[in-house]
């Protein structure tokens, strides 16, 4: 497929490559020359330096030959013009523009209505929601969900001395008595797609599906106390932190936000009430232990400086024993962040790839069972796909065990109209089901992708 | 320097000549030619060597810079050390400096020879000598890629590398596409005038040189008078196809997507005047010496064609024109063709780049607070684009200028040793005095035709791939 990416900031260009990856045709757009070069030189993809929002730009770099048209810039109402310049000049030019401000962003629905957008996308909103389910279930490094909600996907680190130590995959079920099921487990730099004999070490980072519930009793049954947060302190007031404020007001969580600028200070307070708005630089440690980070149950670092994110939530960990949420924006040394003692760390600018990546890879097989979710559940090399199955599929009306599947495909769950079935060998995928397919990154367009 | 992912392309480039010696080895058994076995030969131990080192892919994959130039240097002499094995084991050619002067010359598109008959010569030797101009004449790793899929992204810095012209760009996203739309637009030219060749009643065996060593824009024949003594047909449409080949092929492209007013941009403008205005003041001047107007515009425009293009074929010996003609011939001669074609010289597009940024300099000079970029249709030329181009002159100077003394040490005469090197560096062939196109190159002793061979491969590539291999920096951890 041909896209277009309108902005090479951290969320085009993790998307370039990405969607590169998938074998996509990728054309970028911005006005920065350098940008532009370092990306092209790095990614087999075609740049172009200009004002995407251009129509002489835009023909140049081919929109009548593009099928997607992707506007990242930084600037919301850029992002938006490039969509309706696209849309004029394109030939069906399918666009998605990414809209952070909140003012904008509560419309995003009329706006992708009345412009005729595909999508509106809000890497922010996104965060801030991801940063809430996490806060929600503290156990849980990350918590991904699927069939709005009905089977999650949580992400957990084994502590030491934990009941799993030892076990095998296939006896979780029957030893705990929990109806969950293992889906990977990553040991130091490699990645499994877990089978039954496979067996748990410390520290390993495992990911189970389940129903909320059942998800509930299986912390509990290994011993892991799992209370929702209900305080949470919050440094930095930008939009992630705003749109986080909002979901944990209405989930009846007290918040308190250290912001440095006093201007930030006061459009918080009027738009929160409720929220404890401390005006103050979180880098001192003082104000930090003067506003009791060693007695908050959570702690969520969202400043503008990646660094400063890690050693807050560094800081707030050795103080004591908060759920702490990093997030980070820029910096690319994933495999070193891993290693260190962080709780949560959230990616807006991977989160925005893949809701980008599900649509891209639901328009390319428009025909057979639609994706629904994807999610990377191990960055590059693990993901979660989700989808309706129609009718006719191969994969429907045969038992699990006896489908002749890839290697690394696992069936996580079948969600049948409102039951949740985490599915056995002897479960059966029917016509109108969702099923959750977790496999090797870059396999599955769809379902049908499973079968060998 | 990631040496197992270099390994691994040069064995994919030897599998490949491997491949491409099929052409000369069908030739050998349709003329029932003996010397088919030295290509067999030759084809086994490419096919060996290639397949080894090929087989395994390294986990390592990634490529930058440093590596783009030393693959790119590295495939092409290996291309040639390779390539000139059949030559050297039939015996065709007894020296394999020599042998290896020939191939290098055939895959640089130069079409300098060491050879004083080519006649006498076995069909499948000929046929082997002209298509490694066809193969030289695209860029051969362009050719891998287009088929292999050898790394990610990292295939920009060979393309880079092995692309002629001051900045290259990509006619559509992913590099294996472009390569192989230029190869399609290659292969299609080069059929359309293997065709009229056909049609003006060569015989196919010489259609094919024909075709090839234009393509490429080579220069070998198959005749020792080179192309004097075919039809006017046949020298118009060879003129013709000399010039189109010496066109940017992504304006081919632009055409075919009905964007002319892209295609036909300043550059090929230029060209155009250029050709035109060389054909007009030489045919004047040489007026006298061919009977009719119509001879003598045939004859130089053929001539002017085959030089600015970098081709070198001859229809006439204009060693013996007037010194106003000869000394135009050799300024166009340094002109050469459009960037992305598969024509020498310094290209059209960065003498451009140097000339306006020259009068620039000038300008700011008088004005020195004015700002003014370069422009090219209207695009500002980046600063670093115009750096490198103002670098590849340096350069050009020293390795051109340094040749010439290496091998004035044979105590020739100044036009022969500086025809010598400006037709080896931008890839010509015939230069003035003894190597005119009556001329050849044996005479030269050996470390003369070293440093020939060498000019060759710089220039093909555009010096700064083969100055890498010399830089210190290259080769460290």
């Amino acid at each position: 497929m041909n896209i277009m990416i309108v902005g090479c900031g951290k969320v085009g260009q993790t998307l370039a490559e990405q969607l590169n990856g998938e074998g996509n045709n990728i054309t970028v757009v911005d006005t920065r020359a350098n940008v532009v070069s370092d990306l092209t030189a790095r990614l087999d993809i075609m740049g172009y330096v200009g004002n995407g929002a251009t129509h002489t730009v835009q023909q140049e770099a081919g929109i009548d030959k593009t099928d997607l048209l992707i506007a990242v810039t930084g600037s919301d109402e850029l992002n938006l013009l490039c969509c309706l310049i696209a849309k004029r000049a394109g030939r069906d030019c399918l666009t998605i523009a990414r809209v952070k401000n909140p003012a904008y962003s509560s419309e995003a629905d009329y706006l992708k209505d009345e412009l005729g957008l595909a999508m509106v996308i809000n890497p922010e909103h996104a965060a801030a929601a991801e940063i809430a389910r996490v806060l929600r279930f503290p156990s849980a490094i990350k918590i991904d969900t699927f069939a709005g909600g009905r089977v999650e996907l949580l992400k957990y680190k084994v502590p030491e001395g934990s009941r799993l130590t030892g076990m095998a995959v296939k006896d979780v079920v029957a030893k705990l008595g929990c109806d969950v099921l293992v889906c990977t487990v990553e040991r130091g730099d490699e990645a499994y797609i877990a089978d039954g004999n496979f067996v748990f070490e410390e520290k390993d980072i495992i990911s189970v599906v389940a129903s909320p519930k059942n998800a509930a009793d299986f912390f509990r049954t290994i011993g892991y106390k799992t209370r929702a947060v209900k305080d949470v302190m919050v440094v930095g007031g930008g939009e992630t932190a705003q749109y986080l404020c909002r979901i944990l007001h209405r989930a009846g969580v007290s918040v308190k936000i250290i912001e440095k600028k006093s201007e930030v200070c006061d459009e918080l307070c009027i738009k929160f009430p409720d929220v404890n708005v401390i005006c103050g630089d979180a880098s001192d440690q003082a104000l930090l232990m003067e506003e009791g980070i060693n007695r908050a149950s959570a702690f969520v670092a969202l400043t503008g400086i990646d660094e400063e994110n890690i050693f807050l939530s560094l800081f707030a960990k050795s103080m004591g024993h908060p759920k702490v949420v990093t997030k980070i924006n820029r910096i690319a040394f994933n495999d070193v962040i891993k290693h260190l003692d962080l709780d949560s760390t959230i990616y807006p600018k991977n989160i925005t790839a893949d809701i980008i990546a599900r649509y891209v890879r639901a328009m390319k097989n428009s025909m057979g069972s639609s994706m629904e979710t994807l999610y990377n559940i191990i960055q590059g090399k693990v993901e979660a796909t989700e989808y309706t199955v129609k009718a006719g599929s191969p994969v429907t009306g045969i038992q699990l065990m006896k489908l002749n599947k890839k290697r690394d495909v696992l069936v996580a769950a079948i969600i049948r109209k409102d039951k949740v079935i985490i599915p056995r060998g002897s479960d059966m995928i029917l016509a109108g089901d969702r099923v959750v397919v977790v496999s090797r990154a870059k396999m599955m367009d769809d379902i049908a992708d499973m079968l060998a | 320097m990631n040496f197992r992912m270099i390994r691994n392309i040069l064995g994919w480039l030897l599998l490949f000549e491997c491949g491409f010696m099929l052409v000369p080895a069908i030739t050998a058994i349709v003329y029932g030619e003996s010397q088919l076995w030295y290509f067999l030969l030759t084809m086994l131990l490419c096919g060996g060597i290639g397949g080894f080192f090929a087989w395994k892919k390294p986990k390592d994959s990634a490529l930058y810079a440093r590596e783009g130039f030393v693959i790119v240097a590295l495939s092409w002499i290996v291309l040639s050390l390779f390539g000139a094995l059949p030559f050297f084991l039939s015996g065709s050619i007894p020296n394999y400096v020599d042998a290896l002067f020939e191939t290098v010359s055939g895959f640089t598109t130069t079409g300098a020879s060491i050879l004083t008959a080519v006649e006498p010569l076995p069909k499948c030797i000929l046929m082997w000598r002209s298509f490694t101009h066809w193969v030289g004449g695209m860029g051969v790793l362009v050719f891998v890629m287009a088929f292999v899929p050898l790394s990610g992204g990292q295939n920009m810095h060979i393309m880079k590398a092995e692309s002629p012209g001051p900045s290259v760009s990509k006619l559509v996203p992913r590099v294996r596409t472009t390569a192989l739309i230029l190869y399609s637009i290659y292969l299609a030219l080069t059929f359309i005038q293997f065709i009229l060749l056909l049609c003006g009643g060569m015989s196919v065996f010489e259609a094919l040189t024909t075709a090839f060593g234009t393509a490429g824009t080579g220069g070998f024949g198959v005749l020792n008078d080179s192309m004097a003594s075919y039809s006017p047909y046949i020298q118009i449409v060879v003129t013709v196809f000399m010039l189109l080949f010496s066109v940017n092929f992504s304006c081919y492209y632009l055409i075919l997507l009905g964007r002319f007013k892209d295609a036909f941009n300043t550059e090929f403008r230029r060209f155009v005047y250029v050709v035109g205005i060389a054909i007009l003041v030489i045919t004047l001047n040489v007026r006298g010496t061919f009977a009719t107007l119509g001879e003598a515009l045939r004859h130089v425009a053929f001539t002017v064609a085959s030089l600015i293009s970098t081709t070198g074929f001859a229809t006439a010996d204009f060693n013996a024109w007037p010194e106003l003609s000869r000394t135009l011939l050799v300024l166009i001669m340094f002109i050469g063709a459009c960037a992305g074609s598969t024509g020498g010289g310094l290209k059209i597009s960065r003498l451009m780049i140097l000339l306006r940024g020259a009068a620039n300099e000038l300008g700011n000079l008088a004005h020195p607070r004015r700002v003014k970029r370069v422009t090219i249709d209207g695009h500002p030329v980046e600063p670093e684009v115009i750096r490198s181009v103002n670098v590849y002159m340096m350069w050009y100077v020293l390795v051109f200028v340094g040749s010439v003394i290496l091998i004035s040490f044979d105590d020739h005469d100044l036009v022969t040793n500086f025809t010598a090197v400006t037709a080896t560096i931008n890839n010509i062939g015939p230069g003035l005095n003894l190597v005119g196109p009556t001329g050849n190159f044996a005479f030269f002793s050996l470390p003369s035709k070293l440093v020939l061979i060498f000019d060759m491969l710089a220039g093909r590539l555009e010096l700064f791939p083969m100055l890498v291999l010399f830089a210190p920096g290259t080769w460290k951890k």
